[in-house]
């Protein structure tokens, strides 16, 4: 099977078996491949090669309806119930049944009770409001949409990411049952325990290829974790910056609480320094850096400059040189119908006001002039800066994300997913560029789900599990494994959310 | 590339009416007389229009001009009738419009509620205060020396044009070079082509948003003024449908509806497109209810040429 985005492989040529009667388990990183092996399946993404075969004949869903006609189901992370319909109106949605040309509502009823009944949920009543009923019950609900249509493949994707305790066993045993009743389910999941206490076998992909597939019996926790992070460090990044070089606290955030962070943070950034946070999708890294640049609300906590304490605005972080680089790059971080240059100098327009009596109108020819000196300073590569952003390939986006950050002279950078989606030529540079602004006495923090880079790049590394971050440590104390086994909630973590 | 059509748009549209009327109607078409008044005629909806065109590169709609014009017209009447000066009189009619723009700017910015229904609503209102205020009939009023200001043979005759021409050509000029080149004009494409991105760059929303409304109200307001100039009455039923002709203007001039784009001189020109469209109908003798389905299929065209622009970025 292979899957290209652009000249970057999401799938590159991978082989993946399920057998009726099995929980087969696929572990991986963030950006493993995953995601876009399970599309395929389910008919969301055509492949660029490869084929798929379902109960021995050729399968070729062109759509998810395809696919669910088919018989192959998936249930995503985030639920796709609609709340304002009944419980029966959201199982049959797309194909309800009907009787001289009106829903026939016994007849879905009674199948709706028989297979909520199956599941062991016969409290919910057909006619209950999908608004009323919590997210596990939600989650039963699109477990019953795909039994409705007689699935033979179900794929869970992170179905307890959030469920508590109670919950959680209750979907063990109805994905138990569903095992012995010959489906073959496809579980996803980040915590190896779960994994242990359901699956038959598993698979664990890295860059978009599979790198294991066996009996649980046969791989024993430490081998999949290495299996998981364990790439070649194809990487080359920038020698060690020398820790007796850093200059003075430069930013520092003191007992910040926000939505939905767990515990409240604290820490410091030196200048001169880069650290780094690690963690799982959904542990609240992102949420954290944006109540740090105040896109997210805070309820109480301060963050400070260079020792002076301020209500942190994107306006006033702009304001004191603390610049963000978001992970959302195409709904947030740049505005693609303008010109590059336009999305450079924004947060930063002060210097490019004309002089004396223009002083109210920019200067259009130095907005020019700065954007384009800035661009050749991240190596950005396009025709012009007058082109518009959405003309540019993915990294050179984001080296227009981080000419932006240049421009307005940031020395506190606060980047979130630098190098997502960008390939590793561009990547390099963009290490690089860290680098040198770290050497000329910014401070950065970078968070990211690629362990190799955050091992590579940063002075200090934090992990963040379940809303809380832990303690900073220098990069030399950390391996992939520790990284991961620390970022993976564990038993009492998970005991700890549900109460 | 993708530029081009931006400019085309208006320049088509102007081209395609300008030749049909040429074609059908050489004789008083190329009368100077007919342009002074199709030039004279442009000044409400071009004026409304160029405040429009800040709301709709924000990325957000003003469907309460017409009403604001109304109102605007009416309140100009009223103070007039009362006894006040012309030049008081006008300022209590555009702050009417001022105020009616800020009213729809809290409720957008500070309440969150879409421009679209919160500009509805006060189309509503603004209507309804301007029949309280004019106790439901037209406001008799003298309006002194306004109506000379958009006459179509201005007085002293070396102006050319009326003289509401020139100051509607100098809004233009002042509020183009301010969309273009300031600071506020970035930030209003800025917010227009993505609002969180915006947001992320320091970029004072809100601000930003309060001021392009109430903008928006004050271009609204003058209209407002002229109209009541046009019609010598403060008429609280006036200008209804006038949002349709603003909001096509605005985007055969090559605004988008998402926001991000659009110019005060594409403006403009579309406002000048309507109104020759409207002059020429009238010549040609096409009654006024056809008139009202070209300019809804205008609107329709323009907004669909639009998204075809952007198929496939989006």
């Amino acid at each position: 099977m292979e899957l290209r985005y652009g000249p970057v492989h999401a799938l590159a040529g991978v082989d993946f078996d399920l057998l009726a009667g099995e929980v087969h388990a696929l572990l991986g990183e963030n950006g493993a491949g995953k995601s876009s092996l399970m599309q395929v399946l389910v008919g969301a993404r055509r492949p660029d090669a490869g084929t798929m075969q379902l109960a021995g004949s050729v399968y070729r869903p062109a759509s998810t309806a395809a696919a669910l006609d088919a018989g192959v189901a998936m249930v995503f992370q985030e639920l796709t119930v609609l709340p304002h319909l009944t419980v029966a109106e959201n199982l049959w949605l797309g194909r309800e049944c009907t009787r001289r040309g009106l829903v026939d509502r016994r007849a879905r009823c009674d199948d709706a009770e028989r297979v909520l009944a199956r599941l062991g949920r016969e409290d919910l009543s057909p006619d209950c409001r999908v608004a009323e009923l919590p997210p596990a019950a939600r989650q039963m609900l699109e477990i019953a949409r795909a039994l409705l249509a007689d699935a033979k493949v179900l794929v869970l994707d992170e179905p307890t990411s959030s469920l508590g305790v109670a919950d959680v066993e209750h979907l063990f045993t109805v994905v138990d049952q569903l095992r012995t009743e010959g489906l073959g389910v496809i579980y996803i999941s980040h915590a190896l325990e779960e994994v242990r206490a359901l699956c038959d076998r598993c698979t664990v992909m890295r860059d978009g290829r599979r790198v294991a597939t066996g009996t649980l019996a046969e791989l024993d926790d430490r081998e999949l974790v290495r299996h998981m992070a364990g790439r070649p460090l194809d990487e080359v990044f920038p020698p060690r910056r020398d820790p007796s070089a850093r200059g003075p606290i430069r930013f520092a955030a003191r007992e910040v609480r926000a939505e939905p962070l767990a515990a409240p943070v604290s820490f410091e950034l030196a200048g001169g320094e880069i650290a780094g946070i690690a963690g799982l999708a959904g542990a609240g890294r992102t949420e954290l850096m944006q109540a740090l640049f105040g896109t997210r609300r805070r309820q109480s906590g301060s963050i400070a400059v260079d020792d002076r304490e301020f209500v942190a605005t994107p306006h006033a972080c702009w304001d004191r040189g603390v610049g963000a680089l978001v992970e959302d790059r195409k709904h947030e971080g740049l505005a693609i119908e303008l010109p590059i240059a336009t999305n450079i100098v924004l947060p930063h327009l002060g210097p490019h006001r004309g002089k004396g009596a223009a002083g109210a109108l920019l200067d259009s020819r130095s907005i020019r002039a700065a954007a384009t000196a800035t661009g050749e300073r991240v190596n950005l590569r396009c025709h012009s800066v007058t082109q518009n952003a959405g003309e540019l390939s993915g990294g050179n986006q984001q080296k227009v994300a981080i000419a932006r950050l240049l421009h307005a002279g940031c020395n506190v950078l606060l980047l979130d997913e630098p190098t997502r989606g960008i390939d590793v030529g561009s990547r390099q540079e963009i290490y690089t560029l860290l680098d040198r602004a770290a050497r000329d006495g910014a401070a950065i923090l970078v968070v990211s789900s690629h362990l190799p880079e955050l091992l590579g790049l940063c002075d200090r590394i934090a992990v963040m599990c379940q809303g809380r971050l832990g303690e900073f440590r220098a990069a030399s104390d950390w391996t992939q494994e520790a990284l991961l086994a620390a970022a993976m909630p564990g038993p009492a973590a998970t005991a700890g959310l549900s109460s | 590339m993708k530029r081009l059509p931006a400019v085309l748009g208006p320049m088509i549209g102007f081209l395609l009416v300008f030749g049909w009327f040429a074609f059908r109607n050489p004789d008083s078409f190329f009368a100077a007389g007919f342009w002074l008044t199709v030039a004279a005629h442009t000044v409400i909806v071009a004026l409304a229009a160029i405040g429009m065109t800040f709301v709709i590169v924000s990325g957000g709609i003003d469907l309460s001009v017409g009403s604001v014009v109304a109102l605007s017209a009416v309140t100009t009447a009223v103070m007039r009738q009362q006894g006040f000066d012309v030049l008081p009189a006008c300022g209590v009619g555009l702050l009417a419009g001022v105020l009616l723009g800020l009213l729809n700017g809290v409720l957008v910015v500070r309440f969150g509620i879409g421009p679209f229904l919160v500009t509805l609503g006060t189309m509503g209102i603004a209507r309804g205060l301007a029949k309280w205020l004019a106790k439901n009939r037209e406001v008799q009023a003298d309006a002194g020396w306004l109506p000379e200001w958009i006459q179509s043979r201005p007085d002293p005759e070396w102006l050319v044009v009326a003289p509401a021409v020139w100051l509607m050509l100098l809004l233009a000029l002042v509020l183009g070079i301010t969309l273009a080149r300031t600071p506020f004009g970035v930030h209003t494409y800025a917010i227009g082509s993505n609002e969180a991105n915006a947001r992320l760059c320091g970029v004072p929303v809100g601000r930003v948003k309060l001021k392009i409304y109430a903008l928006a109200g004050l271009m609204a307001g003058l209209a407002g003024i002229f109209y009541f100039a046009r019609v010598r009455s403060g008429s609280p039923t006036g200008g209804i449908g006038l949002e349709l002709k603003v909001i096509a203007a605005v985007v055969i001039g090559g605004g988008s509806l998402a926001g991000g784009e659009g110019t005060v001189l594409g403006a403009l020109l579309g406002a000048l497109c309507m109104t020759l469209l409207e002059d020429g109908c009238t010549i040609e003798g096409i009654p006024t209810y056809m008139q009202e389905i070209l300019v809804g299929a205008i609107i329709i065209f323009a907004v669909g040429l639009d998204r075809w622009r952007h198929r496939g970025a989006r």
